[in-house]
């Protein structure tokens, strides 16, 4: 995308200075107003620039130096540089592996069933102009518009035996239900949740890309022979892969730092989610329940280089349908 | 479309009546797929909206089960307790998030509308690398920030307060590029030069030119970040202590875990629940209301 862009800034850049450089030839006034006036880029840009720094470079960089720094009693309150000795112990603490297999794992799952569902209700919806299309088209959506605390809350209770329809439901079929809120169960749970919350926010943008498509692509399909299905896997899904890989990226740096969903649930499913469940929530008790904020900011640190290593490789992999070369 | 192409071919008539018939019960199987699915995303929501009307025990045991309402309707009776339960705390939650989702997604949205603006239209040296460094930051993953943040405020004495909040709400990097790449094609350059030419000075071309054509953005933009700052629960989580300082996320969560750990008076289901379809219904109502704006605006970033 970046340089594609850039390639086209250049095309127009160029187009626009190709008048101005037979007189500018003449007088260097011209390029001399010109470049002074690119600074104006840099003065739009200031405002945020200083938010960048302020609170993502300076954070980033002062994780980093508390991630090879220890504080403590042993150290008599004094900050010691320690070299990588953090990250050593990050790297072989049962805890916090545990905690990355765990995220990976939801990974695995969630992921392909959220972007799998919200393809599929894309692609559905697409085909169809009816009332009830557009109706449930913003009913998949609503959830988007409730917060992940909210929604984690709701499907607590619904979840829980004594609040819950559940039981009611399964009755129906003469079955007992399970229980959602047990240690055997809650990973499934809590896919649930995300799945909620998330598949209405990655439709919206995939059909928001299928509906930029020239219709008369398809017909140009159909009169080739080819079917609906056919159409929707060769021509529509290559067609909005360029959104697929953005939602996916979303997706993917969303759940490693899953945190939100698990820690409102821990309350109710007692036992079942552990204080450590996921690296997020290692770093949060480490640093509010043990005051460890060293060891914290080197997990979350460490944390932050899995999730841009992983969104990197994915873009690698994905460049030709991204665009991004 | 379809019709129109088949009609067309005389002799291919029988196939197209085999034709239109399947895709009749395709549309059907379509719609039942799309009726299970709305059901799905529907039912938590209906039964907030059920629960808001039941007593403490009777979300427990209830003439109606968990998704219908009981013989007792008891809404006047919650939101009152909304009201009355710890003097009303709820609504300083509420209007908290308020000032939160405001000042996060007002600021970060105008902050990113200059800069995007920038990057797209002025070729200012670095502007490669700075572009390059703000895509990298869409991937640093916000929470891993939340800690060095809390002690940096901590240090300066920002913690528990208001801008411990709103301050880091403010950086939108996924913004900036949303604006940087709609400029790019919304705003001609050609545009530009000619009130240049007509001696209008760069601000005056970006609040008289430029800003109408990137209202579309604009409210995307604005959705995006004020959803954000609305959602966010691990950073208020972190840099605030008092309780009348939280968002009403923090709040509820509060609420749960009391009411979870048992002592008697403290549990208050019915607020919970009553609480939770309050304030998730300005967010609904303002997505309803914006429809036309956001829906084509949300693929911005993919469309090239």
């Amino acid at each position: 995308m970046t340089t594609s862009s850039t390639a086209v800034d250049r095309a127009a850049g160029s187009a626009a200075s190709g008048q101005r450089s037979t007189r500018s030839r003449r007088s260097s006034s011209t390029s001399t107003i010109d470049s002074k006036r690119q600074w104006w880029g840099w003065i739009f840009t200031a405002p945020f620039t200083v938010v960048f720094v302020l609170f993502l470079i300076v954070p980033l960089a002062y994780a980093f130096w508390m991630s090879l720094h220890n504080k403590g009693l042993a150290t008599g309150g004094e900050s010691v540089f320690v070299g990588v000795d953090n990250y050593v112990r990050a790297f072989t603490d049962p805890v916090f592996l545990e905690g990355l297999l765990r995220v990976a794992k939801f990974v695995a799952v969630m992921v392909p069933i959220q972007i799998g569902l919200a393809l599929l209700c894309a692609l559905v919806l697409d085909t169809l102009a009816t009332r009830l299309s557009k109706a449930s088209r913003l009913l998949i959506f609503v959830p988007y518009a409730v917060p992940a605390v909210i929604g984690a809350l709701m499907w607590g209770f619904l979840y829980s035996p004594r609040f819950g329809p559940a039981q009611d439901i399964f009755g129906l079929f003469g079955l007992t239900a399970p229980d959602f809120l047990s240690s055997s169960m809650i990973f499934t749970s809590l896919v649930n949740i995300v799945t909620w919350q998330w598949v209405g926010y990655y439709m919206i943008i995939i059909y928001a890309a299928l509906r930029t498509i020239d219709p008369s692509v398809y017909e140009a399909a159909r009169i080739d022979g080819a079917g609906g299905a056919q159409i929707a896997l060769r021509i529509k899904v290559p067609m909005v892969s360029s959104s697929m890989v953005m939602v996916v990226i979303f997706s993917l740096i969303g759940t490693l730092q899953f945190f939100t969903e698990p820690t409102v649930l821990r309350s109710v499913a007692q036992g079942a989610i552990p204080p450590d469940y996921t690296p997020n929530m290692y770093a949060y008790s480490l640093a509010f329940s043990y005051s460890q904020f060293n060891y914290a900011s080197t997990i979350a640190f460490a944390l932050g280089i899995f999730v841009f290593i992983g969104s990197y490789i994915f873009l690698y992999l994905t460049r030709k349908q991204s665009g991004l070369k | 479309m379809t019709t129109d192409l088949e009609t067309s071919k005389a002799p291919q008539r029988r196939t197209r009546r085999a034709g239109s018939s399947s895709k009749h019960s395709r549309r059907i199987g379509s719609h039942a797929f799309l009726l299970i699915m709305a059901l799905y995303f529907v039912i938590p929501l209906w039964f907030l909206i059920v629960g808001s009307t039941k007593s403490n025990s009777g979300l427990f045991v209830g003439s109606g089960g968990a998704l219908w309402f009981n013989d007792n309707f008891n809404l006047v009776e919650n939101v009152r307790g909304l009201f009355e339960h710890q003097g009303g705390i709820y609504w300083i939650w509420l209007r908290n998030s308020f000032i939160y989702a405001f000042a996060g997604g007002v600021g970060a949205t105008v902050l990113a509308i200059f800069a995007g603006y920038g990057l797209a239209k002025y070729r200012f040296r670095g502007r490669g690398a700075y572009f390059t460094v703000l895509l990298g930051s869409v991937m640093v993953p916000l929470t891993a920030l939340t800690i060095p943040t809390f002690v940096l405020l901590s240090d300066i004495g920002l913690i528990n307060t208001m801008w411990a909040v709103i301050l880091p709400s403010l950086l939108s990097p996924i913004g900036v590029y949303l604006i940087r790449v709609y400029s790019q094609d919304a705003i001609p350059d050609e545009m530009l030069d000619a009130g240049r030419v007509d001696g209008a000075g760069e601000l005056r071309l970006f609040f008289r030119v430029s800003l109408p054509l990137l209202r579309p953005a604009m409210v995307t933009v604005l959705l995006l970040t004020t959803v954000f700052s609305w959602n966010n629960f691990f950073l208020p989580l972190a840099v605030l202590r008092d309780t009348d300082l939280l968002p009403v996320t923090v709040g509820l969560n509060q609420w749960q875990a009391l009411s979870n750990a048992g002592a008697g008076g403290e549990q208050v289901w019915n607020l919970i629940v009553t609480g939770a379809l309050v304030s998730i219904i300005p967010l609904i109502a303002a997505f309803l209301g914006l429809q036309k704006y956001w829906q084509g605006g949300l693929s911005l970033g993919s469309i090239k």
